[in-house]
């Protein structure tokens, strides 16, 4: 591959004015500007970080206030007109502020440079443009909430959206926006992936979280544009009153439908392709096995990101289109399903015979698979097309979506984030109470979302702020269960923030982990490495030993085996 | 309507033959219905086996293979095509077998018999509303059984779903187009116990009481109800009738009877009331301007409000005037009332619906 033969953008030269100071990325420089500032992916990485988990707060709170109103049929805490602007708005802060950027944007931007040795990504300015688009966006959707709200639903259809009275436009111009702080990133990490990897690693060499991202950032080039097209013709519409999307004026409703899940169902993979590449790295680190099906894994990412273009159609197939039509898309849609079940089952077979611990972030990786094999056997009740006629916008979908959304992003994400925090940091946390949290998160969610399925099929429709009493003990199981997910969440976030003032220093490789990032001092020196890391298989753990003073592993010297350094091509 | 493969339906009728609400799901009520229950079993059997399979094992791993001192992890291949081809094949071809349950029942589901009794369905927000044959409009849906029925459906504002979930029955309703759904009931419904329409597109504030309910009639009570419910005129008190009239033709989102204000001026107090024009004359509110109103709305139009209202010009016939032209009376309370009429019951109908 004669692309990847251009040269590391040359740590070496670097190096050595940093082989006398033991400095890292955090004391660099000092100041707010040299954090507003800054073209280091990591400190762009932390501040994604720091904006991103503000964002899951908001969402979280208005989470809350939507599972509060539903403890009782009618009025609980709250008006109709209330609610319909609470839901729209934890949809709109939670996919768009949260889930999409989450993972590829906050530890993406940390960790992909340092996985393959680079110093940083190949456009460190457009990085830093991309943040501030997303600040700006997230400023729309703040403002829009400050105007009175949105109560059109996170997915805006029209003719609802082009006739109600809110503040739509603001928060679809915000929208737009943050679609292009998403292609940045997307380009940076593809142009970063083929331009600054060391010859020695080749495309299977990577590390998977890398095949992840990199599908992840295809989707985000080609699918992010056609939202910023539909959400400019929506606003065209509103404003200069020409017949796109409503009949009144001449337009077609079910259009916008089209051209929002030509967009968003290959988004909700941008969602979960980045967390499936964390939860291949942690299954092979903390089983201490090499990754099983390494190329299926790889190539069924590609897979679902080119598939995850053919199947918008199955979010309307109650919406009218011919039989053909819905025949083609639920056919399509199964297609989809195959790769993520290949995943499922190479992750199982990597723990076999393995030496399997159980630290917080492992726990996290293993509620993974068990609420993404939820979400994932769910959707075939909803790929299905006699059955979706049934449980079509209703509390199964919300279920459904939850599950993979949050039982899989979400918990990829917190998975992730304790896996890294070390690195990102320099601060162990508490496992006890990181464990806790997780369990206290898992059987939450549970409590919340699977009664969902149960009020689905039964029949209860979803973004309904009052429902018929049969469903009364239902709904209040599930606001429960998201009680109790609070507590985990406000647990996990206090362990955290501890570990920040009170935690232990992290050695440079705390788990146990072979891929470049473990190779460096925790957290890393401004320009990652101070010497060329080793270029080795991302999952042979063999040799590696533990030293239990520090609490770290390492390779004893003279184990370089088949090693080749970055630079040795 | 046999569409699964035999041994299939062998197996899971037996699950879901029952006609009750279960766990999963609510009663069955239309003859598509056991179909859909009979792939959401056969899929629910397929989840339960693969779940317990997948997380078995991980449990079983974690446990087995857990972390001991002094043991490393057993090199194993890293690689199997064998493998990879079995949980690839395998899988495949049972989504192919859920695919092509899922189309040929959606086939059935989306194919209206030919002999099908045509009911029109409008949704508008926030209320369905049901136009039978000969023209009579009613809140509810009254259906025969077992008789195929298709619903002819358009939306007069924004998008809507007509959901019967006894039926399982869900099809959107777009405004600009017709969208067409049907069933089969196969129980008469006792009192009390007819089966609830949903709304299941979002459409706005009171999206959640977009409700309705569907009466199923024992073979001859469909055509006796309609008979009778299509002569309300000469049956109700006439300010009975022009309340149900001013319900059907969707007056009250518009005017209130309350005296709160709306896109349209109140109801309450209103006959007899001097009102200012918009063109600075006045008008005084009698049986000719209410019926000039009704034909003519733009002609005119009081101070303060838009000349929003659609013509009823034809859409609606003298004797339906005179009717609602009763209730507005009895709205200002100034029509004696002759025949014994149960007001309370009427006010607190009103209240229900806004």
């Amino acid at each position: 591959m004669s692309i990847s033969d251009v040269t590391l953008p040359a740590p070496a030269a670097h190096a050595h004015e940093h082989d006398t100071d033991s400095g890292s990325y955090l004391t660099a420089s000092r100041g707010i500007l040299s954090w507003l500032f800054t073209l280091d992916h990591k400190r762009i990485g932390i501040m994604y970080l720091v904006a991103i988990l503000f964002s899951f707060f908001l969402g979280g709170i208005f989470a809350l206030l939507i599972r509060t109103e539903l403890l009782t049929p009618g009025p609980t805490i709250m008006e109709a007109d209330t609610y319909n602007r609470v839901f729209t708005l934890h949809g709109a802060i939670m996919i768009f502020l949260f889930i999409i950027p989450g993972i590829p944007a906050a530890i993406g931007n940390f960790i992909l440079p340092i996985m393959i040795g680079a110093k940083d990504v190949a456009f460190p300015r457009l990085n830093l443009c991309s943040f501030y688009l997303w600040v700006i966006g997230a400023g729309f959707a703040v403002y829009s909430l400050m105007t009175g709200g949105v109560d059109t639903g996170w997915t805006f259809y029209t003719p609802y959206s082009t006739q109600t009275d809110t503040s739509v436009i603001s928060v679809t111009t915000g929208a737009f926006i943050l679609g292009f702080s998403s292609i940045f990133t997307g380009m940076n990490f593809i142009v970063t992936i083929h331009k600054l990897r060391p010859a020695a690693m080749g495309w299977f060499k990577m590390p998977l979280l890398l095949w992840a991202l990199y599908a992840t950032a295809v989707i985000q080039i080609l699918a992010t544009p056609v939202l910023g097209i539909t959400l400019i013709l929506l606003i065209v519409e509103r404003v200069m009153q020409i017949g796109i999307f409503d009949p009144a004026l001449g337009g077609d409703p079910v259009l916008f439908q089209h051209f929002f899940w030509f967009y968003s169902h290959p988004a909700v993979y941008i969602m979960i392709l980045p967390a499936m590449g964390v939860i291949s790295e942690l299954i092979s680190v903390f089983s201490r096995k090499h990754i099983f099906g390494y190329k299926f894994i790889a190539y069924s990412s590609i897979a679902i990101a080119l598939l995850g273009f053919l199947v918008w159609g199955h979010h309307m197939f109650t919406a009218g289109p011919s039989a053909l039509a819905n025949m083609i898309f639920s056919c399509l849609t199964f297609s989809v399903s195959i790769p993520s079940a290949i995943k499922v089952f190479n992750w199982l077979a990597t723990m076999y015979k393995g030496s399997i611990s159980l630290e917080t972030p492992m726990i996290y990786a293993l509620a993974f698979i068990i609420l993404f094999a939820i979400g994932g056997l769910t959707g075939l009740f909803l790929g299905a097309l006699a059955t979706d006629i049934h449980l079509h916008d209703t509390y199964f979908i919300v279920a459904h979506f939850h599950y993979v959304m949050m039982g899989g992003t979400t918990i990829a994400f917190l998975a992730g984030l304790h896996y890294w925090w070390p690195k990102m940091t320099g601060k162990m946390y508490s496992e006890f109470w990181g464990r806790i949290a997780a369990g206290f998160i898992f059987v939450g969610f549970n409590v919340t979302f699977f009664t969902q399925f149960v009020l689905g099929s039964h029949g209860m429709p979803r973004r309904y702020f009052n429902y018929i009493e049969e469903f009364t003990f239902l709904h209040q199981l599930s606001t429960v269960g998201s009680y109790i997910m609070t507590v985990g969440l406000v647990i996990c976030a206090g362990t955290l923030v501890h570990s920040l003032f009170r935690g232990r220093k992290a050695a440079a490789n705390p788990w146990g982990g072979a891929t470049l990032e473990w190779y460096t001092s925790s957290p890393p020196p401004l320009e990652n490495f101070l010497k060329d890391p080793p270029i080795r298989d991302p999952y042979d753990f063999e040799g590696m030993e533990y030293n239990s003073e520090t609490d770290e592993y390492y390779w004893p010297s003279g184990d370089a085996g088949e090693e080749q350094t970055a630079t040795a091509h | 309507m046999n569409w699964t493969p035999g041994l299939l339906n062998t197996l899971c009728s037996a699950i879901v033959a029952q006609k009750d609400k279960t766990f999963w799901m609510p009663p069955q009520a239309s003859t598509t219905a056991t179909d859909v229950d009979t792939l959401f079993y056969f899929i629910y059997g397929l989840s339960v086996f693969f779940f317990v399979l997948i997380v078995g094992a991980m449990f079983y791993f974690i446990f087995k293979y857990r972390r001991r001192a002094g043991v490393q992890a057993e090199k194993t291949a890293s690689h199997s095509l064998a493998l990879e081809l079995t949980w690839t094949i395998i899988p495949l071809i049972l989504v192919l077998v859920i695919f092509y349950m899922g189309f040929t029942g959606y086939m059935n589901m989306s194919t209206p018999p030919l002999n099908a009794l045509e009911i029109k369905v409008i949704g508008q927000r926030w209320k369905w509303l049901f136009e039978y044959p000969g023209g009579y409009i009613d809140e509810s849906l009254h259906v025969p059984v077992d008789r195929p029925v298709k619903l002819v459906m358009r939306s007069s504002d924004v998008i809507h779903s007509m959901y019967i979930p006894a039926f399982r029955l869900k099809k959107d309703v777009i405004p600009g187009r017709y969208t067409y759904a049907w069933f089969e009931a196969t129980e008469p419904t006792p009192p009390g116990q007819e089966h609830i329409i949903f709304c299941a597109e979002y459409c706005g504030t009171s999206h959640s009481d977009m409700l309705s309910l569907c009466y199923v009639h024992e073979p001859g009570g469909f055509e006796k109800w309609l008979r009778e419910a299509s002569d309300f005129l000469s049956r109700m008190p006439p300010a009975e009738a022009g309340a149900k009239l001013f319900k059907v033709n969707a007056c009250a989102q518009c005017h209130s009877i309350d005296g709160t204000a709306g896109k349209g001026p109140t109801l309450k107090d209103a006959f007899g009331k001097e009102e200012t024009m918009a063109d600075g004359s006045t008008v005084r509110v009698d049986e000719n301007y209410i019926v000039e109103s009704i034909k003519d709305p733009k002609a005119k139009v009081v101070a303060g409000y838009q000349p929003i209202m659609p013509t009823y010009q034809g859409r609606i016939k003298d004797s339906e005037i005179d009717a609602i032209i009763q209730y507005i009376k009895q709205l200002s309370g100034i029509e004696p009332r002759l025949e014994p009429f149960d007001s309370e019951k009427a006010s607190e109908d009103e209240n229900g619906d806004n």
